[in-house]
């Protein structure tokens, strides 16, 4: 069969089961675009505000259904534009395939209009990358991209076409879906080692990661806490990979960690660190991290080892595989210690508003939680909104968190929402954002309505850079530079009509309940949007302040002080 | 404890192959002494001597680090090797200083390779260490130019 370029990277894209894309069209891929066009049949596209708004929506996609994402951006600044969702997917290692045209092959190098050197520019944001020069090069590199992104630890690849290759014709066999690298066996001394820390020691603690969830080891997680009767935490990423609601959950590790996960932490012998990066976020000081403990770190990137901390031992492979056979070598076990950890209360902070403004973001989170039953997605931009959705949500099923953890990428979450809703049209997916964070990508709501693409935003609009200005007063004197937002007076419901979403307010807290069912109601047809007013100085708590030792965290921030 | 080690990279002899290797190492701060790329037996495999300064834990980080680019296939510490390096060196200001690098050439079997009036130009292959103790002794007839390929390695059987 004689197919052009265009027509191959389509085709190639539905051997892959890619039925759904998100892009923007340009001068480069406009062969690209011809064939989208002629399989319009056979493949979703759907086209954002902005590239930027179609990786974070690739993105979300690919975190809340497992499969790899597919973002097509033209040469030039559209290849730019993807930049930040890249190196955020590499960031939290989740599978992309970016897929930008570029000038033909004779004006490569010349600075043409449109032209930049992508594969270049992405080469430290990408797990690999690749220029197609040779139409028979295509096809195959275009599997090899989806292979890569989808074997081991995953992540984004890019592939460059020139407009040339994506006109030329060749004869084209397909080459069916690729089957990703099989893991690599793990160490029968490792697993044993591991075990018989695990099945020695006297107070366990978990630690799980996004890996488990990358890995879809939730169910081999839950057991493994079950046998050695041990506490587990979450990390940001992690969110979702241990059912919340389960006795045994602490809550998240670091610096918005819980009081208790710390308690947990200084007290455990043993800490089991599961498929886990150990970020900075996390550790804090990583000279005295989990010192009276040995630690067990069991993930599928062996670089990670020792990287951040100094580990005891270390399991390397597919944590799924690993847990598994971890499980068969754990005896059933049962800590007094455990029982302590779970049943003190360490005086976790509760937030209070204002007589002005008595609402609370964990009033609102809560009641959201608790009408969906923790069964909705729900994506975050990046700052107090992100930690108050992942402290205030009981998350139950893995893929259900979905945050950009490493990057720390304002103005992920709407694109990321869109991608989660349409990869998951059965689930209630919600965007808690800041004003700060909504104002950065909020072009993308245009998508949700062109769309119609039913998400929930949510707006917690303290009008202030919150997470900055709360480091502010800890740690520059009060001075609040450039975070406060007094001048900027959006109204959200005017803001919503002229984008078609209808929106409502939440000011007292009664209007938390009514105005999230009507919410939840009208998401099932189309997408809505919720201001939420608060108070500026509520703060992100319990906190650790950056790079010191996870003990004893802030409960309590003094405003007048 | 802070030392210097050589690694052989096996790589794909693919475009921006040293970009990518060398573009890890300046983003993870790992410190390179010296590299060197060339063509192997398969002409799509090229091997990276790489001389690296840093303790076992750097070291380490390194190894799996390249091993996670796509294009790097293997990646070894060598021990026990034979390394060599090789060396163009003109110097020599005089007449007089040229009859006196000569010497120092014969014993160290250094090759002329091009005799100006003054100056003469040299080259020499052998370990990093005879290199550096040639260098010295030329170092007071005034080194007018220089290039040292950087170590090459493989290891004994």
């Amino acid at each position: 069969m004689i197919l052009s370029g265009s027509d191959i990277i389509v085709e190639c894209l539905l051997e892959e089961g890619a039925d759904t894309v998100f892009g923007y069209p340009g001068g480069a891929v406009l062969n690209i675009y011809d064939s989208l066009y002629k399989y319009s049949d056979k493949i979703r596209h759907i086209i954002t505000s902005h590239e930027q708004g179609a990786c974070h929506a690739a993105d979300g996609f690919a975190r809340a259904t497992g499969k790899t994402g597919v973002v097509i951006a033209t040469s030039g600044p559209g290849a730019t534009n993807l930049t930040t969702g890249l190196a955020t997917a590499y960031m939290d290692s989740i599978p992309l395939v970016a897929i930008t045209g570029n000038v033909a092959c004779n004006l490569l190098g010349l600075d043409s209009f449109q032209e930049v050197d992508i594969t270049g520019v992405t080469m430290p944001i990408t797990k690999h990358n690749f220029i197609v020069k040779d139409i028979n090069e295509l096809a195959p590199t275009l599997h090899l991209a989806f292979k890569i992104a989808g074997s081991g630890r995953k992540g984004p690849v890019l592939v460059d076409i020139p407009k040339d290759i994506t006109a030329a014709k060749i004869d084209y066999k397909p080459l069916g879906k690729s089957v990703p690298d099989k893991p690599a066996e793990v160490s029968e001394a490792d697993l044993n080692e591991a075990a018989r820390l695990i099945n020695e020691c006297e107070r366990p603690y978990i630690y799980a990661g996004g890996g488990v969830i990358s890995a879809n080891a939730e169910e081999e997680l839950a057991k493994l806490a079950e046998l050695c009767d041990a506490p587990v935490s979450c990390s940001l990423m992690g969110q979702g990979a241990f059912n919340q609601r389960d006795r045994r959950y602490i809550g998240m590790l670091g610096m918005h960690g819980t009081v208790k996960s710390a308690a947990a932490l200084n007290s455990c012998d043993l800490f089991i660190g599961i498929g886990t990066r150990f970020s900075d976020r996390v550790i804090g000081d990583a000279s005295v991290f989990g010192k009276n403990a040995k630690i067990i770190h069991i993930d599928i990137d062996p670089a990670e080892f020792n990287k951040n901390v100094e580990v005891y031992t270390t399991v390397a492979g597919d944590v799924k595989i690993a847990l598994a056979e971890l499980c068969k070598r754990v005896s059933q076990k049962k800590n007094a210690w455990t029982d302590e950890i779970i049943t003190t209360d360490y005086g976790e902070p509760v937030q209070k508003g204002t007589e002005q403004l008595p609402v609370t973001p964990e009033a609102v989170i809560e009641k959201l939680d608790e009408l969906t039953d923790g069964n909705a997605v729900i994506t975050t931009e990046v700052g107090q909104n992100q930690m108050w959705a992942a402290q205030y949500y009981r998350y139950k099923n893995p893929r259900s968190f979905i945050s950009s953890g490493g990057l720390g990428t304002m103005g992920f979450g709407l694109g990321a929402s869109l991608g989660a809703k349409v990869g998951c049209p059965d689930k209630t997916v919600v965007n808690i954002a800041g004003d700060g964070s909504f104002a950065m990508n909020l072009n993308e709501l245009i998508t949700a309505y062109a769309h119609n693409i039913p998400i929930i935003q949510l707006v917690i609009n303290n009008n202030v850079l919150g997470m900055v200005r709360q480091w502010q007063r800890l740690f520059y004197n009060k001075h609040f530079s450039q975070t406060t937002l007094d001048n900027r007076h959006i109204d959200y419901v005017k803001l919503g009509e002229a984008f078609g979403i209808e929106t409502f307010v939440i000011e007292k807290n009664e209007d938390i309940e009514p105005v999230l069912k009507k919410a939840l109601e009208i998401s099932k047809n189309k997408p809505c949007m919720i201001e939420v007013k608060i108070d500026r100085d509520i703060n992100v708590l319990p906190m650790i302040p950056a790079g010191k030792p996870v003990v004893n965290p802030i409960t309590e921030i003094d405003l007048e002080a | 404890m802070e030392q210097e080690y050589v690694l052989s990279v096996k790589v794909n002899n693919n475009n921006g192959v040293l970009l990518r290797v060398s573009g890890l190492f300046s983003r993870r701060c790992f410190n390179i002494k010296s590299l060197n790329a060339a063509e192997t037996e398969e002409p799509n495999v090229s091997r990276l001597t790489i001389v690296v300064e840093g303790d076992l834990k750097v070291l380490t980080q390194i190894k799996n680090q390249l091993l996670k680019l796509y294009d790097v296939h293997e990646v070894r510490i060598l021990e026990d090797a034979v390394t060599r390096e090789h060396i163009l060196i003109r110097a020599g200001r005089s007449e007089e200083d040229r009859h006196k690098i000569i010497e120092i050439a014969n014993l160290y079997r250094a090759k002329p390779v091009d005799v100006g009036k003054e100056s003469i130009m040299l080259e020499l292959t052998g370990e990093p260490a005879k290199i550096d103790s040639f260098l010295d002794l030329l170092k007071p007839f005034g080194i007018i130019k220089m290039v040292r390929s950087g170590i090459t390695a493989l290891e004994r059987d």
